[in-house]
């Protein structure tokens, strides 16, 4: 199962112009700044806008084609479809705002999975309740409850964290993670926060000014220094897949190894042999020709410089290879050009453990 | 306070002719309301205005206009009065359908503002779990403009009460038949003793005014209840 989009539409400042997959049994980002085209893509894909010129086939079926004029009409396209805004129904309760779409739905899931996804959820204390006596984060919750009880053949999430504050952004994440986990078809996932985007997802597309700038998986696309005009300056770091290996309990520490490598973490929720995510931002990057001693940094990493990126500005990008995983650190031009760092030379990455919050990881 | 029984009379044909008014001129103000907030096409400034004009015609002109329209010898009147046996003339059918077509705007206006306030992402929603047009309507649409279209009927009902000149053009003022409040109002002030009978149905209007006023906040607020809780 997997869904083949190929859309070009003019829109007001630019050309849309995509052609990406996604496959199923996996959270794909649609990824770029606002304005880029991200939402105009998805509700092509929903149905709700028809493209200039374009095909869109969704599990081998085939729902938009513009050269023979189909446009199957949402509601037939069985797209579970999670709106920035909640967009719940104000006259019905959350019970029949969940139900809504699974009473018309063509396969309806039996009621036990009903109760499951509303416990996964956390929803049953609001089910006989309107929709305006829930916070914000309540409301995103019934409303991705009642696409994915739609029985949708794949599920699209337009920035459903985007009207939330940072609170209530960490009440839901863990309620998309475990539907990640739980459910079996593909989702796309929109946001331009690389936060959310490295939390869930598992391969990522970046669009910027209606074009695909580039595709892959998070830890290829992130471990990248020339992205970084997209990716952003401030928030850009390399994601390291690794697994729980020990806790230091008496030292609130949790190790991580990836590769033949260790890292060093405060202690994360999580059993030993528990696969973990972990962000580690190029700021927060020490580079070293020697290897330090005495010092308060955990982390040591050798590794080997592959690329060196300046742009006359006061930051060099370094992308190392660090065993299999690759790092990015970002110093000042003037530190790169004082150890006199070419690629190819090995060299020493320290990043302090602290730097690493429990934000920036995933079970 | 007393009344005679033709007061009594003219009362209840009153509340009659008002319900009937708002009842069959309901349907078409939804459907109308429905397209002129929703639907964009050429000619949709006239239609707008043509519902809005029994606003601004004077009300003896609306019923001119019926009476040209809906007369026996008028070939709409003829041909409802030969294939559906319905009369207006000199009929309180009539005079419904007078006060309906008089209180029309006042209906499209109210249910028109509720149905733009209706956020159209809810029916994006509706629509991608699955709910078709009809679906849509039924489901969403009409229960959340449900408060506006409460506030349309009433408001119309109240000035249905109220009509004069269109009821009196059109179908005459026959005691029974079609002589509504403001009509025997009339009647009792050409009489020489009717001034006191005038002053009670007076009095009467104002009180059922008053009691439609209180109708339509009781309904407002209730409604409000309904869909918040």
């Amino acid at each position: 199962m997997s869904v083949e989009i190929n859309l070009r539409h003019p829109l007001a400042d630019f050309t849309l112009d995509v052609q990406f997959s996604i496959e199923s049994n996996s959270v794909t980002a649609l990824f770029g700044p606002s304005g880029a085209g991200k939402s105009t893509i998805i509700n092509f894909i929903a149905g709700l806008q028809r493209p200039a010129e374009g095909k869109i086939s969704i599990n081998g079926k085939v729902v938009e084609n513009s050269a023979t004029g189909i446009s199957v009409s949402p509601r037939h396209r069985h797209i579970g479809y999670v709106f920035q805004q909640p967009r719940l129904f104000p006259h019905l309760t959350v019970e029949k705002n969940l139900l809504f779409g699974w009473r018309r739905a063509q396969n309806r899931v039996n009621e036990d999975e009903v109760k499951k996804l509303i416990s996964l959820l956390g929803i049953e204390p609001l089910i006989s309740r309107k929709p305006h006596a829930l916070s914000g984060g309540e409301k995103q919750r019934v409303a991705l409850g009642r696409a994915i009880l739609s029985n949708p053949e794949m599920l699209l999430l337009d920035e459903p964290l985007a009207a939330l504050d940072h609170k209530r952004r960490d009440d839901i994440l863990p309620y998309i993670e475990r539907l990640r986990n739980e459910q079996r078809i593909p989702i796309l996932y929109v946001s331009h926060s690389i936060d959310e985007v490295t939390r869930i997802a598992d391969q990522i597309h970046i669009i910027n000014h209606g074009k695909l700038v580039a595709s892959g998986s998070i830890a290829d696309i992130f471990s990248r220094i020339d992205l970084y005009p997209i990716t952003g300056r401030f928030e850009a770091g390399a994601i390291i897949d690794g697994e729980i290996v020990n806790h230091l309990s008496d030292l609130s520490l949790s190790e991580v190894a990836f590769g033949n490598q260790m890292l060093t973490v405060p202690e994360i929720d999580g059993k030993v042999g528990d696969a973990i995510r972990v962000r580690v931002r190029s700021r927060d990057i020490i580079i070293s020709r020697v290897q330090p001693t005495e010092i308060s940094a955990n982390n040591v990493l050798q590794g080997k410089i592959l690329d060196i990126k300046t742009d006359g500005g006061p930051y060099a990008d370094l992308q190392l290879q660090c065993g299999q995983t690759k790092l990015i650190a970002r110093i000042t031009r003037h530190s790169s050009e004082r150890l006199e760092l070419v690629v190819g030379m090995l060299v020493f990455a320290v990043i302090k453990s602290v730097t690493i919050d429990r934000r920036a990881l995933r079970a | 306070m007393g009344l005679s029984n033709a007061e009594i009379v003219a009362l209840l044909l009153s509340l009659k002719v008002s319900s009937v008014a708002v009842l069959i001129a309901l349907p078409f103000a939804i459907v109308v309301a429905e397209i002129l907030a929703r639907w964009r096409f050429p000619g949709r400034a006239f239609v707008d205005g043509l519902v809005h004009l029994p606003l601004i015609l004077p009300p003896v002109v609306m019923g001119y206009l019926l009476l040209i329209t809906f007369g026996a010898k008028a070939p709409l009147g003829h041909w409802l009065a030969e294939t559906i046996g319905i009369r207006f003339m000199f009929s309180w059918t009539g005079a419904a359908l007078a006060a309906a077509i008089v209180t029309f705007p006042f209906q499209v206006r109210s249910i028109r503002l509720a149905l733009e306030a209706i956020d159209p992402g809810l029916r994006d929603a509706a629509e991608t779990l699955g709910a078709g047009p009809l679906d849509r309507f039924f489901s969403i649409t009409l229960p959340l403009a449900l408060p506006g279209i409460i506030a349309g009927a009433i408001t119309a009902f109240a000035a249905s009460l109220g009509e004069f000149g269109a009821i009196i053009t059109f179908v005459s003022n026959i005691p029974g038949e079609t002589r509504t409040l403001p009509l025997a109002i009339y009647s009792a002030l050409q009489s020489p003793d009717g001034e006191s009978i005038a002053a009670r149905l007076a009095g009467l209007s104002i009180l059922l005014a008053f009691f439609g006023l209180a109708l339509s906040e009781i309904a407002a607020s209730r409604v409000r209840r309904m869909m918040e809780r």
